[in-house]
């Protein structure tokens, strides 16, 4: 009951300080301009003075080159927006007092910690699902339709590569003492794990990898990473369950 | 019937430092408790284990009836206001009321007709929908103080309720704390004296985290105050006070003296033999003064002694 009354003050905390719409409307344009970007490149190209010659070399975009750019930008975005989003959860409602004033409520630190995972993973579907909209229905206009199951399959990977960061930087906003430290962390995160999915056999296990999944599905050849899967879900479950045994025990 | 129980509850941080040592303390149902102490004395700490927000080193506690450790209970029958009470200030104190009674798992009617009440009874209905980032530290307190009543607690812990906020609206809080005798138990940190006196039935003093006394407010007044004379002297003559002062406390009816630039307090054993003395030995040192009177003795008076480290016979 306290989680959903937690949660709700979550999602209405997004939209009254704006942290929602910006998150929609950037990932909102993203998804709209990718299309655009593979599209018209080429014709960008023969306007910038001497790269004339290197237009004629780009190859004519196809929807491939749609979906690659979308991936690139919600991609890279999406985690940007993932760890910006989530360093000051928790570390500032504890140092500015809110967190002691709501936990000596009824209001279990379980529910409080799990109230802003659960905002912050149904903000990012939302903004996603605007971006998937956006793109799907460019795509559509400049190049033809997407296979819709693909494309749901691709943003549902991404969702969850999004939700590794937003749990891995929500730890880090317990265990620190400031914003700037957690995100730092974060970005940490991502680097090691850029690194380790970069490595022949436990690569293929990385969240790097669903984006990868995502990517080959609108190819000929798509390649499973069910491993990925596996391995982000026990990411995010481990984070959140550290971040909730180190909370239950912090002194606010 | 006893609200709040203490047995032996200490915080120890790293391997030395002991915030509270060992206190132990009763705190009888509806009456208002003045916790008070100097800084650092283990006032916030104790009512931050008390509420959960800490977590005790050893000993034991019974809040309302139930044990530190069931935390749900105990949450569910306090209210707690922080010395500066912290909010989400993107929405109004009828939003914040509200969330506030949906933790406690009231029905929607329950919420409005209780955050309406509270609103009206800490003066900001007219402001019950304005944005709380724009409020001062006064309506931000009297907030508080609606946020920890919510849910009609049987115990409300105030930290500090008054100390950073001007006289205006230290009256109107500490008269709001006043009307919350007998409604339940107030326990209430402080180190402002006139505020204890003027609200508390009974009083703690804890120091360098033990409590050094617990009694009725004019038990203790009864119990440890002693005649006083303060006599002020005419300005430039400071200096010659002070001399003249400091060679009282050879007098066998002196029990101590202390000076304050124009102003000595000298404590006596006995006013009527002092009456004599004191004035004699004003007229051989030719003191002029300007002021000469028997002080009624104050809880800051005691409060002074105890903390000082004087004997206490309990």
């Amino acid at each position: 009951m306290n989680l959903l009354t937690s949660l709700r003050k979550e999602m209405i905390e997004q939209w009254r300080t704006s942290r929602l719409l910006v998150l929609a409307i950037v990932m909102l344009v993203f998804g709209l301009a990718s299309p655009l970007l593979a599209k018209y490149t080429p014709e960008m190209l023969k306007l910038i003075p001497g790269a004339e010659q290197f237009a004629g070399l780009v190859p004519k975009p196809t929807m491939v080159d749609a979906v690659a750019q979308y991936i690139k930008n919600i991609g890279q975005f999406g985690v940007l927006l993932a760890l910006l989003m989530s360093m000051g959860t928790m570390v500032v409602e504890k140092e500015r007092g809110t967190a002691a004033l709501m936990l000596v409520k009824p209001l279990p630190r379980g529910s409080f910690l799990a109230a802003k995972f659960l905002a912050l993973a149904l903000g990012f579907l939302a903004a996603l699902a605007l971006a998937a909209l956006a793109g799907y229905y460019y795509t559509l206009v400049l190049f033809g339709a997407l296979d819709w199951s693909a494309w749901l399959a691709l943003n549902g990977l991404m969702w969850l590569e999004m939700l590794v960061y937003v749990a891995l930087t929500m730890l880090f906003s317990t265990l620190l003492r400031s914003q700037a430290a957690a995100a730092g962390l974060g970005l940490g995160a991502i680097l090691v794990l850029s690194l380790v999915g970069s490595l022949p056999t436990l690569g293929d296990a990385m969240p790097d990898k669903l984006v990868s999944w995502g990517a080959s599905l609108f190819t000929p050849q798509a390649a499973s990473a069910w491993p990925a899967v596996w391995v982000s879900l026990a990411i995010i479950l481990a984070s959140l369950l550290a971040a909730w045994l180190v909370f239950r025990k912090q002194e606010l | 019937m006893t609200a709040i129980r203490i047995e032996g509850l200490q915080k120890i941080y790293g391997s030395s430092v002991r915030a509270v040592d060992g206190l132990n303390l009763m705190v009888e149902e509806g009456t208002v408790f003045g916790f008070l102490g100097p800084n650092g004395a283990g006032k916030t700490t104790t009512i931050r284990m008390l509420t959960g927000l800490a977590h005790p080193s050893g000993g034991k506690a019974w809040v309302a009836g139930a044990e530190l450790n069931d935390s749900r209970k105990v949450a569910a029958r306090i209210g707690y206001l922080p010395e500066e009470p912290a909010f989400y200030t993107w929405m109004s104190p009828l939003e914040f009321l509200d969330h506030v009674g949906r933790l406690f798992g009231l029905s929607a009617a329950e919420r409005n007709a209780r955050a309406m009440e509270l609103l009206e009874m800490t003066g900001l209905a007219q402001v019950r929908k304005r944005r709380i980032a724009g409020f001062s530290r006064g309506m931000r307190q009297r907030l508080g103080l609606a946020q920890a009543l919510v849910n009609r607690p049987e115990v409300l812990f105030l930290d500090e309720p008054v100390s950073a906020l001007d006289p205006a609206g230290r009256k109107e809080v500490l008269e709001m704390i006043e009307g919350l005798r007998r409604k339940c138990t107030v326990f209430m940190s402080t180190h402002i004296l006139a505020d204890v006196e003027r609200v508390c039935d009974t009083v703690g003093i804890i120091n360098q985290g033990k409590l050094i006394v617990e009694a009725n407010q004019q038990e203790l007044l009864a119990r440890y105050t002693q005649p006083a004379f303060e006599l002020e002297c005419d300005p430039g003559q400071e200096e010659a006070l002070k001399a003249w002062a400091g060679g009282l406390a050879s007098f066998g009816w002196v029990t101590g003296t202390s000076v304050d630039g124009a102003v000595a307090r000298v404590i006596v054993k006995n006013v009527a033999d002092a009456r004599q003395a004191l004035l004699a030995e004003v007229a051989r040192a030719q003191m002029a003064l300007r002021r000469y009177e028997i002080v009624t003795p104050s809880l800051e008076d005691v409060f002074l002694r105890l903390v000082n480290g004087e004997a206490v016979k309990q």
